[in-house]
């Protein structure tokens, strides 16, 4: 019989240590694969700073930042917001913080979720794999960061400012969704910055560059260009824009990087979260079937797990929508019987899943999929019956809300396939694109919105549009095509048209 | 693996953000302080603010879905639902908003935060300065206090250093000592050599007495040596080091007659937190003589001054008078920042107003660093006004503002305390004089 590794709530390097390799070697045996860690053991304090900057380890300075930060200092000191236990930081090394407040058996924990849990996630899942590079993420942020301090000092704060506070309102809006993406490369991009400066400046720019012909042909005229509309609107801009410095140009490619490394992890909560919950419930369990904790460690890990995987009704105080965390874990939990313990319904529901090795299975769905397609492939009837999901209509016309299907036989795949619409980034943002720009004309630029269901933009869509403006220098108007493909003009800035342009 | 401990590196990484974040919603900001100041005592100044601004003013927009169209939505929990059941829609997406906003006091759309008494003040007392500092500076800012300086030789015997008064002596005597010992010595050989070797005959008498009285000379000369000598003096020296003062007293002078009513009153108390608070940013201690007088004049209590009602007369001229001889007993104007703020609705006595003035001019104005007139009222100004508009050609540290209403009272007192220039100062004579 092994010794407990500790047996009082207080932990030490030794002990931190101690447990680390116990849990390494569980991680190992299960055969998780992990980026190296790095833990980084923090105050409370510094959790919050952490907490301003979306975990990002380095940032550049802004006030939304300062926002976030008062906001959260705001809620945790008067006791409504506890803070994580952990960030974990998809770099490699993986870095993952720990507060000096946590007890042993939280430290345990979070090294069995972030250092095993996220990190093989990082490491594993297809979409980081595409969209981010571990290895350069925290030498981009320091180029970022001194960048935008070197424009700070050269152009004034309040240029800089209202220039990422444009970039910022666009973010989401600088990922292309359907192609895939170079990875960032700090060394790259050093090599590459001055050239590019010089290079744009040169070419300011090759469209309005054409010296205005006498005869202009009517097929130019119905060339579009964009030839095909654009998503990725800050990318559109960096490229295109008319008169923009490079320092300008460079703010918003670093904005659009940033928004693509936080991209896969918008898509991949629910699994990404599940995945590390499993990881350290199993590993935890694992660690006391052989004897390393006592019965106290895992009554006091059992407490803590279950108050981060419940599930509130959604007619409860708590309620805040669907718990990612709880959703992931049942779901990977889900799998796992399915795999081991089959029922008959799983045989009918997932004849190729169930009686398969849970470890290979598990690691092929942590793998391949994200939030909307794991939901819709995986989401068992078990869970649905279990969460007690319905799924409703709401039509905003109507001052009543229907019930559409229950978990029984013939709501399930209504259910799922309407939660798993729920995760869908093109669902839950609005989809717009960069349709036409006026080459010939006074380079106003008119990007499009296709409305999914009828439903209309926010009310902050002219905000928008201003900074959509600011940096496009030129008019930006805004457009809506039904599904008949039918036009109308929805929002323009500036809104006097007549007013001349001066370039 | 490694374990880095950052416990110990930066804490306040936020800081800079948190700035940038004031900064850029500065104006807001004090706005909300403007409202807020009146629910401040007086000299509640060390506390920090809770400031709420608009949340509309401080979000970031980005393009997202409205409330119109159709969607589907899936819900944990069902309790009682089967297909095709109706239910209401909750007002505001599901009542749960509402009821977080009501349970923590705090509306959606306010964002509340603290800011520390440091940055409040920062912010309330923004390119303000203390009205004619420079001016006086080297005449009334200064205080002196002794500092050590090193020794002298010269002082009162009280300030005698012993330790370095006995070294010196001791210094002097071996220096003085050393030639006459040696000599000594010199001639004690000789003595010794005569005594031995020479036979003892009338020469040699004759030279060793010469030699013996050479040597009690010698034995005398060094033991009148004095022990000390006034050459051996060391004093403590002590040099005067300017220091400005850190004292500061505010004088409120305000009407209490029947026809200042309580609104009046509690603009004239904004106006009285302001200047307090601004002279605390400056001055270590700031102490507030409150005097409230109708016909006759009265030291009170903040209490008192603000919140009880008196009737009958004015006369202004009787809190002056009390004003001077608060300052001739416990505020003798070369250690103390004198600073005195007076409200009225302007009502005064007629024959009263002249006497105010020469109370002013000759006593109270060369004492005090700035005496401000704030007239609340509506009507046109009186003879009180007149005479005090007067004295703002002769003296640079008076000014006066008319105050009709509560937002009145910041601008006011900006323009009391801005950093001056002369077009500022002429702009202001300017404008009082038009009126």
């Amino acid at each position: 019989m092994t010794k407990p590794i500790s047996t009082t709530a207080d932990w030490t390097y030794e002990l931190i240590d101690e447990y680390y390799k116990v849990i390494e070697t569980i991680a190992a045996d299960f055969g998780l694969d992990t980026y190296p860690n790095q833990l980084e053991l923090i105050s409370a304090e510094q959790m919050l700073d952490a907490y301003a900057s979306v975990g990002m380890p380095i940032g550049y300075n802004h006030w939304s930042f300062g926002k976030h930060f008062i906001h959260n200092e705001q809620s945790y000191r008067r006791g409504r917001m506890g803070l994580a236990y952990e960030i974990v930081i998809n770099s490699n090394p993986c870095i993952a913080y720990l507060m000096e407040e946590n007890s042993m058996m939280m430290q345990a924990l979070v090294i069995a979720h972030a250092c095993f849990g996220h990190n093989s996630f990082f490491k594993g899942n297809y979409l980081f794999k595409t969209w981010t590079d571990a290895e350069a993420i925290i030498d981009y942020l320091v180029f970022a960061k001194n960048h935008i301090a070197d424009c700070e000092q050269a152009q004034g704060v309040d240029e800089v400012e209202s220039v990422l506070d444009s970039c910022h309102a666009l973010m989401n809006y600088g990922v292309d969704r359907y192609k895939r993406p170079y990875p960032i490369s700090m060394r790259e991009e050093k090599q590459r910055q001055k050239d590019r400066e010089i290079y744009l400046q040169s070419q300011v720019n090759e469209l309005w560059n054409t010296i205005p012909d006498k005869v202009r042909s009517d097929e130019d005229s119905t060339i579009r260009f964009p030839t095909e509309p654009q998503e990725n609107i800050l990318y559109f801009i960096e490229k295109n824009a008319p008169v923009m410095s490079p320092w300008k140009r460079e703010i918003v490619r670093i904005v659009r990087k940033i928004g693509q490394y936080f991209y896969p992890q918008r898509q991949t909560q629910v699994m990404n979260e599940g995945w590390a919950c499993f990881w350290h419930y199993t590993i935890l369990n694992e660690l006391y079937d052989r004897g390393y904790t006592t019965e106290g460690f895992m009554i006091e890990f059992l407490q803590s797990h279950t108050n981060v995987v419940v599930q509130p009704d959604y007619d409860s105080p708590y309620y805040n929508g669907i718990n990612p965390y709880a959703l992931g874990f049942n779901m990977m939990i889900d799998i796992r019987r399915i795999c081991e313990n089959p029922t008959a319904e799983d045989k009918e529901w997932f004849p190729e899943l169930a009686g398969t090795p849970w470890q290979e299975s598990l690691t092929f769905a942590m793998q391949n999929f994200k939030d909307e397609s794991f939901i819709a492939q995986y989401l068992s009837p078990k869970v649905m019956r279990d969460f007690k999901l319905f799924s409703l209509h709401d039509d905003a016309s109507s001052n009543e809300l229907d019930i559409t299907s229950i978990h029984n036989k013939a709501g399930y795949q209504e259910i799922r396939h309407n939660l798993s619409q729920q995760y869908n980034i093109s669902m839950s943002e609005p989809n717009i694109e960069v349709f036409d720009v006026d080459i010939r004309g006074d380079r106003s630029m008119t990007i499009r919105h296709k409305p999914t269901n009828n439903i209309n933009l926010g009310e902050t869509t002219a905000e928008v549009m201003r900074h959509l403006h600011k940096l496009w220098g030129f008019p930006v108007k805004l457009i809506s095509e039904d599904t008949k493909g039918e036009q109308y003009e929805l929002c323009r800035c500036p809104l006097e048209e007549c007013e001349e342009e001066d370039d | 693996m490694q374990i880095i401990d950052r416990r110990l590196n930066q804490k306040n990484k936020s800081t800079v953000n948190r700035q940038r974040f004031i900064r850029r919603f500065r104006s807001q900001i004090k706005k909300a302080i403007a409202d807020r100041i009146i629910k401040r005592g007086i000299t509640d100044v060390d506390k920090s603010e809770s400031i709420s601004i608009p949340s509309k003013d401080i979000h970031e927009p980005t393009f997202r879905h409205g409330t119109s169209g159709k969607r589907n939505r899936v819900f944990p929990g069902n309790k009682d639902f089967v297909v095709g059941d109706k239910i209401p829609r909750p007002t505001r997406q599901g009542g749960k908003a509402d009821k977080r906003a009501s349970d923590s006091g705090e509306g959606e759309d306010e964002f509340l935060f603290e800011l520390s008494s440091d940055e409040y003040m920062n912010i309330l007392f923004d390119d303000l300065e203390l009205p004619n500092l420079k001016k006086n500076k080297l005449k009334k800012l200064i205080n002196y206090k002794n500092v050590r300086s090193g020794f002298n030789t010269d002082g009162t015997p009280s300030n005698i250093d012993i330790t370095r008064s006995l070294k010196g002596s001791l210094a002097r005597r071996i220096a003085i000592q050393l030639p006459l010992k040696r000599k000594l010595k010199e001639l004690q050989k000789q003595l010794n050599t005569l005594d031995t070797k020479m036979k003892p005959d009338n020469l040699v008498r004759e030279h060793k007495k010469q030699l013996l009285d050479e040597i009690e000379q010698l034995t005398l000369r060094i033991k009148r040596i004095p022990y000390i000598d006034s050459f051996d003096l060391r004093y403590k020296n002590f040099t005067k080091l300017p220091q400005p003062t850190t004292n500061a007293v505010m004088f409120c002078l305000m009407d209490v007659s029947g026809s200042m009513d309580q609104q009046t009153k509690e603009i004239a108390k904004r106006f009285y937190i302001l200047l307090y608070m601004f002279l605390k940013r400056s001055y270590k201690d700031v102490e507030v003589v409150y005097i409230r007088h109708h016909t006759q004049a009265k030291e009170v209590d903040e209490e008192e001054f603000f919140y009880s009602q008196e009737t009958g007369g004015t006369i202004v001229s009787s809190a002056l008078i009390l004003m001077q001889s608060i300052i001739q007993e416990r505020y003798n104007p070369d250690d103390w920042n004198i600073y005195a703020a007076q409200a009225s609705d302007g009502d005064n006595w007629d024959n009263d107003s002249i006497k105010c003035h020469q109370i002013l001019s000759s006593d109270i104005l060369p004492s005090v660093r700035y005496f401000t007139y704030v007239e609340i009222t509506e009507r046109e100004p009186q003879k009180l006004w007149k005479e005090y508009l007067s004295l703002v050609d002769k003296f640079d540290n008076i000014a006066l503002k008319k105050i009709t209403e509560p937002s009145d009272i910041y601008p006011v007192f900006r323009e009391f305390f801005q950093k001056q220039s002369i077009s500022t100062k002429l702009s202001l004579f300017n404008e009082t004089g038009g009126r």
